[in-house]
């Protein structure tokens, strides 16, 4: 997959077409006029994050299974790049939010989901930084990531559904409507390749994550 | 024989306790300056969201403190002679417990001083009462797992206080929303879905400590 690279060219196309098309297409005129725009790129971070995180979360069970380093490399690069999109994904929440709601930060379920996600990644790259022996380190912060996945994904996905209405789209019973299904059609057009795009811009960032670590790596063991 | 065990290990955690008495007292101590502190802070009478909140905040900063030894208290030698006996999965959920059972008596302590000094606003009792108790054993599992992870990394305090605080923020919330909701009305209804939720926190830590802990005692 390293060597292949129509896909990040297709990543890149889809971006460039997301940004492009997404200011010109039609939108369907609601009360939050043409910041509903901004639902190419939010909700495509959001995506961006929570499948990086998978990712990361993953690895971390495959290292617990076989101990081999490269997979911890892996969702650690993984957990990084998740933390961009996620401060990513608050920034252009917070822009979107003053328009809307008056205000950058609002206290509603889904928000503070997204704090609570930040907040645990940060700990782990704490945690990661505060273990000097490597096996050690990969396998403890290999436990905290599974816990604290997990943790974070009762808060995330099932606590907005059970508190009910609250203002962010996606919480209560207004789960439906922020989903592609209802969008215009006109919108539906940049919005499925802008998601892609946002997740191959998430994995192209991540491979060349790994792929600079790698490098790193070889050169430690080279020089020493 | 795994229940066996975990019975003589949470024996040997509460007899430690009370020959040494050194968690105990600390804990105690703070529980009350804390609660007095707040008293001495507030003149008038005090909302139901205040109550509420202040409350939680003590009580888990409480938990923070009374669990965040459990692993680093005994020596690592002694450690190890726990591990060639015990199996490690019997070894954590002793914990656990014993956890469960001091953090349900400090909760109960604290709520009564609580009640004492700041003034009853609790409308439905046995609600709250049973959020103590949810509450109790969430704190107690949740911390338990990050004290052991803590613990294999550093003798460090403060990271048992960086680690803990955004994994307990998700359960924190639901307790106090189910808290609050207890101290407003004496009804039942609405709550369901909060009360399953940390039931499946609670479960879900604690397989997941279960699960992962072996991985943690290897040393």
């Amino acid at each position: 997959m390293i060597k292949n690279y129509w896909w990040k060219i297709l990543g890149g196309v889809f971006l460039l077409y997301a940004i492009i098309f997404g200011f010109i297409v039609d939108v369907p005129v609601t009360w939050i006029e043409q910041t509903i725009r901004n639902l190419f790129y939010h909700v495509g971070m959001w995506f961006g994050m929570f499948i990086m995180l998978f990712v990361g979360f993953i690895y971390s069970l495959r290292f617990l299974r076989k101990f081999d380093e490269k997979e911890d490399l892996i969702a650690l690069e993984a957990v990084k790049v998740g933390i961009l999109f996620g401060f990513l994904g608050v920034f252009t929440g917070m822009i979107w939010a003053s328009f809307t709601w008056g205000a950058p930060w609002v206290k509603d379920p889904k928000l503070n989901g997204a704090a609570v996600g930040l907040f645990i990644y940060i700990a782990y790259l704490v945690l990661r930084g505060s273990i000097e022996d490597t096996q050690k380190r990969a396998r403890i912060s290999a436990v905290y990531n599974i816990f604290a996945f997990i943790i974070w994904i009762v808060f995330v996905l099932i606590l907005p559904r059970v508190s009910g209405p609250g203002l962010h789209p996606a919480t209560g019973n207004d789960i439906i409507p922020s989903l592609p299904m209802h969008m215009g059609p006109s919108m539906r057009t940049v919005f499925f390749p802008a998601m892609i795009g946002w997740i191959l811009l998430g994995v192209w960032l991540l491979q060349l994550r790994i792929r600079i670590r790698r490098i790193e790596a070889q050169l430690n063991d080279l020089m020493s | 024989m795994l229940g066996k065990e975990i019975k003589y290990l949470v024996g040997k955690e509460i007899r430690l306790e009370l020959k040494q008495k050194y968690v105990i007292n600390g804990i105690l101590l703070y529980l009350v300056s804390t609660i007095f502190v707040t008293y001495l802070a507030f003149e008038d009478v005090i909302s139901v969201e205040i109550w509420n909140s202040l409350f939680w905040i003590i009580l888990l900063f409480i938990a923070v403190n009374g669990i965040s030894k459990s692993f680093s208290q005994e020596s690592p030698s002694r450690q190890l002679y726990y591990y060639t006996l015990a199996s490690s999965q019997s070894i954590v959920l002793s914990k656990i417990i014993y956890n469960f059972l001091l953090m349900v008596i400090l909760s109960a302590l604290a709520a009564c001083f609580f009640i004492l000094l700041m003034g009853n606003k609790v409308l439905n009792m046995s609600l709250f009462i049973l959020t103590l108790l949810l509450g109790s054993l969430g704190l107690s599992s949740v911390l338990t797992m990050v004290s052991a992870i803590a613990s294999r990394a550093s003798r460090n305090f403060s990271l048992m206080a960086i680690l803990s605080f955004p994994i307990v923020l998700p359960l924190l919330a639901t307790l106090m929303k189910v808290s609050s909701s207890a101290l407003r009305s004496p009804e039942w209804a609405g709550n369901t879905g909060f009360i399953v939720i940390l039931l499946t926190i609670n479960g879900g830590v604690i397989i997941l400590a279960f699960l992962l802990f072996p991985y943690l005692w290897r040393d």
